[in-house]
């Protein structure tokens, strides 16, 4: 048994140490797709009636004529020093950026996560044990719903009823939670239902496969045969045995949730990392593009190792 | 129990800790949604009307144009022009004071005149004129004219990007091509650069030792009396929760609603629609005179016939109550408008189009036409004009792509087959297209014109006579003279003009009707 800690020390040393080269990999890409798209952050930032010596002018400042190269190895060993640069655009670091955008995304993904799991597994769950009654065709056909229609829809619709109609919530906006704990969980209440809605219907689906699965298995029928009460069969036994995929979608999911929240973030104007990603996208603010995806990548990676992590808890046959 | 016991005294605390940052007094907060999001903060080193926007909050300008469009003094107390028209002296109102409480003086203002003028067309063009720019005193300077210009008010009074916005001496030696870095201004309001979140808010404070003029705000003009205590600008990309936001009162402006919304915002009791003959604007084809076809007058004269307004208003606005057909190369209602040598014009006579495509021998060249996909107002354009132009003869190969590729791309010389373009379309607002100096598009200057780089000496000869000139009735008659050369080249093609509303709470007062929103002078009644 004293080894199995040394072991695992050793796993995670490795797997962090396999984020270097994917990091590089998302660095150089992200760095390359930038520069060859026919776009030019100097033009936009000259304005509409800027000449095109203007122009010039910004793009030689900016370094953006430099040799791509050039402009790579800069970038990178900014980069490796812990400086992500300056924005082309919000005469700010990118650094001091993300510090802004990350509480309302946290925030985001920690409500959306908490409804999706207490929601989507008891739900899963329940129709995997109603397996071909109306509550599992309902569950289902709410998780093929969540499936289809889009996030923006969703939160149109809950708009208008919680929002304009009810009256209940606020329209739109994001407070701090240093401004009050009521501000910060009202104003994210309709955004984390709207981005539940299709986790709910992935992990409820995965759920109920899961658990299908394992019901079928000797130690159920075990179980059942000694007489345990059908919950505790279901929670305890059948739940814990299933739970090795559903932890990897919720894992994903929440890796998901902290880049992909773009959607809602703009619909509910949420000053997050999405729309931090859309407005440097759209203002072609190279410095913060590549910071935000670097920053994605890193988080995906971490979330992979915490998920694989995880299963040694959950199985313990798991064993790195 | 023992942890949920602290979870609920945590929570208990934070909500208390939530309950003392409730400030002691009501401070009045004007939330306005502008028509995008503030990015850039030097109001000379981009044209950005948003940025111009926030010029206005936190700058002064010497000279204004009030609702009529009479030039005032702003800054200034007064104002005298010599017998000869050839020095001009300024003296400063007593008081101002700029946000960090240190006087306004005239040196200030001479070095922020140099760098708005090195920046702007018009005030470059006005300093072709200007033999020196000297201070006399703390609060005198003068300007020294090696000729007459009628550019020297209409420059300093000029009331669309760039505004030349005055600024502390330190932070006007700026080099214009680089942004400043200071954000002093002596406005009626305060920038708070510590709260400034780009894709969040941008917020402004009353700036308490600002001296109104005493007389009553007009326009630009006037008296500058701020009467929240505070203006935050939030950053809500999506229109309709804008609107939905407005109608709620979790905020009390929109700059700029959609025309597909406003119907929904007139039924509401609490919002008032606000339409503001100023803030007009007018649609514009614009060809690239570098690349065939448009490097042939005659095929460009084409496009004259081959159009109509109708057909371009109605598929961007679609509501008659804001379009105006309007074939004036200067906006229909200002000075300089007028209807000289537009008949038979812009009203698709394919034959007539047919026959000038004809005359100058079009050989089938595809024209590159780009679509901005990602602006309401101008998405429709294009289709409209690929319609008509492939009805008049045209092979059109139309590109579709969002707003910000689209100003990447015109900056581009390349030909069409290599990265460049043949004509996009476009729209400017009222301030920018009132005269033959300001309007960008007329400028013929060849590589010093704006993008589509015309190149044509007669017209230039004519915007620097329109400079020369200070009386209004011989400008009136060089304006004429320059739209009907502008026919005749094709710089541009003016394509109809519309209103865009502003939307506001009821319970605001005192919106000014002025060709930028400015946020001075409005009450929040309850």
């Amino acid at each position: 048994m004293g080894h199995v800690p040394l072991n695992m020390f050793a796993y995670i040393l490795r797997r962090l140490l396999q984020t270097i080269p994917v990091m590089l990999v998302v660095a150089v890409f992200i760095f390359l797709m930038l520069r060859l798209t026919p776009y030019d952050p100097a033009a936009i930032i000259a304005g509409d009636s800027a000449t095109a010596e203007q122009v010039a002018q910004i793009r030689s400042q900016l370094g953006l004529n430099d040799p791509i190269v050039q402009q790579f190895f800069n970038w990178l060993g900014k980069v490796l020093s812990g400086d992500l640069g300056q924005s082309f655009f919000f005469k700010k670091t990118v650094a001091e950026l993300i510090g802004e955008r990350i509480e309302p995304t946290l925030s985001l993904a920690f409500f959306t996560i908490v409804i999706a799991v207490l929601v989507a597994v008891p739900l899963g769950v329940l129709a995997a044990h109603r397996q071909g009654t109306w509550i599992d065709r309902v569950v289902m056909g709410f998780s093929v719903l969540g499936f289809s229609v889009p996030t923006f829809v969703v939160g149109y619709i809950l708009i208008y009823v919680f929002a304009v109609w009810l009256n209940w919530l606020p329209v739109q906006g994001y407070q701090h939670i240093s401004e009050g704990v009521w501000g910060w969980a009202e104003r994210l209440i309709l955004p984390a239902l709207t981005l539940s809605v299709i986790y709910v219907a992935l992990i409820a689906r995965m759920t109920r496969a899961s658990v299908l699965e394992v019901l079928s298995e000797d130690y159920i029928r075990t179980a059942r045969a000694k007489g345990q009460i059908e919950r505790r069969v279901l929670f305890r036994h059948a739940l814990r045995n299933a739970a090795v995929p559903i932890v990897t979608v919720i894992g994903l999911g929440i890796a998901l949730l902290i880049g992909g929240v773009v959607v809602t973030e703009s619909l509910y104007t949420i000053p997050g990392l999405g729309r931090l990603t859309v407005d440097a996208v759209l203002a072609r603010d190279y410095p913060t593009i590549q910071a935000v995806i670097l920053l994605f990548s890193f988080v995906y990676v971490m979330i992979n190792l915490a998920v694989d992590l995880t299963y040694t808890l959950l199985d313990p046959r798991i064993r790195y | 129990m023992g942890d949920i016991r602290k979870v609920i005294v945590a929570v208990l605390c934070a909500a208390g800790l939530s309950l003392q940052a409730i400030p002691a007094f009501a401070e009045t907060t004007l939330r306005a949604v502008m028509q995008s999001d503030l990015k850039i903060l030097d109001p000379i080193w981009t044209t950005a009307y948003i940025v111009r926007n926030h010029g206005y909050m936190i700058y002064d300008t010497l000279l204004a144009q009030d609702e009529k469009g009479e030039i005032k003094p702003q800054m200034l107390d007064k104002y005298d022009v010599s017998a000869d028209r050839k020095l001009y002296t300024f003296t400063l109102r007593d008081g101002l004071l700029w946000h960090d409480e240190k006087p306004v003086t005239s040196e200030d203002c001479v070095a922020s005149i140099k760098r708005w003028a090195a920046k702007d067309s018009m005030g470059q063009k006005m300093m072709s004129f200007v033999d020196s720019i000297d201070v006399v005193d703390a609060k005198t300077f003068t300007i020294k004219l090696k000729e007459p210009t009628g550019l020297v008010l209409l420059g300093l009074s000029k009331p669309s990007s760039n505004v030349p916005f005055m600024m502390p001496k330190r932070v006007a030696e700026t080099d214009p091509n680089k942004q400043i870095e200071d954000f002093t201004g002596s406005g009626p309001f305060k920038f708070v650069k510590d709260e400034w979140k780009p894709g969040d808010k941008t917020v402004y404070v009353k700036f308490d030792k600002y001296k109104p003029r005493p007389e009553p705000a007009s326009g630009l003009a006037g008296g500058k009396v701020a009467k929240v205590d505070r203006v935050e600008w939030l950053a809500i990309s999506d229109q309709q929760q804008a609107v939905n936001a407005l109608q709620k009162g979790e905020i009390d402006f929109i700059e700029q609603p959609s025309h597909d919304l406003l119907g929904a915002l007139k039924k509401d009791p609490n919002v008032t629609v606000l339409e503001v003959p100023q803030l007009k604007a007018q649609y514009v084809f614009r060809p690239n005179w570098l690349h065939k076809p448009f490097d042939n007058p005659k095929i460009r004269q084409a496009l004259w016939y081959a159009f109509n307004q109708e057909d371009f208003l109605m598929a961007t606005i679609g509501d008659e109550a804001y379009i105006k057909e309007c074939k004036a190369l200067f906006i229909c209602g200002t000075a300089f408008a007028s209807t000289k040598g537009t008949d038979g014009i812009l009203t698709s006579n394919m034959k007539k189009a047919q026959e000038l495509l004809k005359e100058g021998g079009y050989d089938g060249t595809p024209v590159v036409l780009m679509q901005s996909t990602d602006l309401k107002v101008l998405t429709n354009l294009a289709p409209v004009a690929k319609s008509l132009m492939e009805k008049a003869g045209f092979k059109v190969d139309m590109q579709s792509m969002d707003w910000q590729t689209l100003v990447a791309r015109r900056a581009k010389k390349d030909p069409p087959d290599a990265g460049g373009w043949n004509a996009f379309l476009t729209a400017w607002v009222t301030a920018d297209v009132m005269n033959p100096v300001s309007a960008a598009y007329v400028n013929s200057g060849c590589d010093k014109a704006s993008f589509g780089w015309p190149c044509d000496e007669k017209m230039e000869k004519l915007r620097d006579e329109f400079a020369r000139e200070s009386d209004p009735a011989k400008q009136k008659a060089i304006a004429e003279a320059v739209q009907l050369r502008n026919i005749e080249m094709t710089q541009l093609i003016p394509l109809g003009e519309y209103l865009q509303p502003v939307a506001m709470r009821k319970a605001l007062k005192g919106y000014l009707p002025a060709p930028a929103p400015v946020l001075w002078n409005i009450e929040i009644t309850k």
